[in-house]
């Protein structure tokens, strides 16, 4: 991050400020950095050093629990990373539960949002019980589904169950041990139901954003409600759309608490969040760790490189 | 149409309300109702599921926990406001050059994972003599939640008209005066929002209170983790843990329902 003192492009200037007078002197400009200079240095210190800490650690060979055999390891880390059958599977476990909660969230997130921009009794009411999922602390969320939902004994699902068979008169009602016979499906289950608030309300605030004098117009030139959710309502939803992909990609990538909870990382959950901590927490092995959260940094950087460019294409509308 | 969109809507928000509900009232019913299968639905309503979470009968009381879960949310939202408002001046009153550039750096830091700094981290804690101490988790959280705060305040101060800070110079108002008497009224709804989002972050976080904390300065998270494996009959005990630890969140959420939105999205989506 340099702060040099180029003319910023044109495009940066926005109503207010008038443009700055032709080389202010020195003083003036650091006065002007000087109430943003604490936040950066705290954050540059806090969030980029121990990332620089990682990548050197990964490549050493360093075990907490064998500390005389310390050094230089190259990239063995790397290559235990890819060869380890745990850690390989945790990656393609990773991309998988994303990829299934960020497009079921967002499916489910569009259908309430259209809802939602609809007139109907209660609406404020209905809005507010569907952000509720999202306003339960993760871990209690993981644990009120754990016990109190999945239990294949006393859990609200197989306690629906057998009250619906019985409403039939019919007994033997299936009693399926949720967990352990879909751990990753319940996983994402849970998390389905905690994000898809999220999504909603993204595409609540795209859908309300749509200019309205247009929906009118077409709707007066006699288009059909599919036509104006195809070729209106759609193409202005498609950056937010965007944007609640890339963003829930960011925060699913990185759960550590439901996986924890709901399957302690077995029956084959761990994801790659997982997987380090257990490297380093229960393994020790520090060196291995390391190299395994480098992985998971490039890998999101791909992503944050997307997610980036879709937060500016919204900076830019506002500072047009 | 619109009474079958009514309905559907109805149906929907029930059904994704109904675990938060359920939660609820499984925190109040004894345990031998808790956990009956089918569903015990209007059996008589007790609070012993809390004051079994308050520690009635192991003695092991929350209120530690819950009180290094709020001194930690707390004392980080106080420090983020401090840095992040002065910055986010900078970054749209009175702009610095490149500020757009310095806007993406904040961003950027939200987008690395978390568990791939957790090591260097512990081990300076370790160093430092701070594992299981509450003010390091403050200074995690405080770098956690800056950048959204940033992110937040920037997007709030940008609606300041110009106009009214013109007129403030003109009529010779100085710096300390126009952000008091002036941005601060505008700005007090925005700073309220970042304050709650921020709080609701740091009270929600789990993976570095659980590495670095201990006995002493483990939060309500960590604490909830005590009940990941079930022993005997304590569904309404893990219910009414779960709704205790989630009370704050809720209370904060829907005070900031408005704001959500654009503090999730980094003030992105308004």
């Amino acid at each position: 991050m340099s702060l040099d003192t180029a003319p910023p492009p044109a495009r940066q200037q926005r109503r207010a400020t008038p443009p700055a007078p032709k080389g202010p002197s020195a003083a003036a400009r650091w006065a002007r950095r000087a109430p943003l200079l604490p936040a950066l240095i705290f954050t540059i210190i806090v969030t980029q050093l121990p990332f620089v800490a990682t990548l050197i650690i990964s490549v050493l060979r360093w075990n907490s629990l064998d500390p005389d055999n310390r050094g230089f390891a190259g990239f063995d880390n790397y290559a235990a990373v890819f060869t380890d059958a745990n850690l390989r599977s945790s990656i393609v476990t990773t991309v998988i539960l994303t990829v299934v909660v960020v497009v079921v969230c967002l499916v489910l997130g569009l259908g309430l949002a259209l809802l939602l921009d609809q007139k109907f009794r209660g609406r404020g009411l209905v809005r507010t019980m569907l952000i509720a999922p999202f306003l339960v602390v993760p871990v209690a969320a993981a644990l009120l589904w754990k016990h109190a939902l999945y239990n294949p004994e006393y859990g609200l699902f197989n306690g629906a169950i057998t009250w619906l068979w019985s409403l039939f008169g019919a007994d033997r009602p299936p009693q399926p041990e949720w967990i352990s016979d879909m751990p990753l499906v319940a996983v994402e289950a849970a998390l389905v139901w905690q994000w898809t608030p999220f999504m909603m309300l993204i595409l609540l605030a795209g859908l309300q954003s749509r200019p309205m004098d247009v929906v009118e117009a077409a709707r007066i030139d006699g288009a059909t409600p599919w036509q104006i959710f195809r070729y209106l309502t759609f193409p202005h939803l498609r950056q937010y759309l965007e944007l609640g992909g890339l963003l829930g990609s960011i925060y699913i990538v990185q759960n550590f608490d439901a996986v924890f909870t709901i399957t302690s990382g077995g029956l084959g959950t761990a994801n790659l969040p997982y997987t380090i901590y257990q490297t380093f927490y229960q393994a020790h092995d520090y060196g291995q760790a390391s190299a395994a959260g480098v992985v998971v940094v490039i890998g999101s950087l791909i992503i944050a490189n997307f997610a980036l460019r879709v937060v500016s294409s919204l900076l830019k509308d506002e500072v047009k | 149409m619109r009474r079958l969109v009514g309905v559907v809507a109805w149906f929907s928000a029930i059904l994704f309300f109904a675990p938060v509900a359920w939660m609820v009232l499984t925190s109040l019913h004894s345990e031998p109702d808790a956990a009956t299968n089918p569903p015990s639905l209007g059996a008589g309503l007790t609070l012993q599921g809390y004051e079994e979470f308050f520690g009635a009968s192991t003695g092991q009381s929350p209120w530690p926990p819950l009180i290094n879960s709020f001194s930690a949310s707390i004392g980080s939202t106080i420090i983020v406001l401090l840095l992040a408002i002065p910055a986010a001046y900078a970054l749209s009153i009175k702009k610095v050059e490149k500020w757009t550039d310095v806007m993406f750096f904040f961003l950027s830091t939200k987008m690395l994972p978390v568990v791939a700094g957790l090591l260097p981290i512990y081990l300076v804690a370790q160093f430092t003599g701070m594992l299981d101490n509450i003010s390091f988790l403050v200074i995690l959280y405080t770098s956690m939640n800056l950048p959204i705060a940033v992110w937040l305040m920037r997007s709030f101060l940008a609606e300041v008209p110009p106009e009214i800070l013109e007129a403030a110079s003109i009529d010779g108002a100085g710096l300390i005066t126009t952000l008091r008497r002036v941005v601060a009224p505008i700005a007090m709804p925005g700073i309220a929002a970042t304050a709650l989002i921020c709080f609701i972050f740091s009270w929600n976080e789990l993976l570095f209170a659980r590495v670095l904390t201990g006995v002493v300065a483990g939060t309500a998270p960590v604490f909830l983790t005590g009940f990941v494996t079930s022993q005997g009959l304590f569904l309404a005990k893990v219910c009414a843990a779960a709704t205790v630890v989630s009370l704050p969140v809720l209370i904060a959420g829907f005070a900031a329902q408005d704001k959500l939105v654009q503090g999730l999205s980094l003030g992105a989506v308004k």
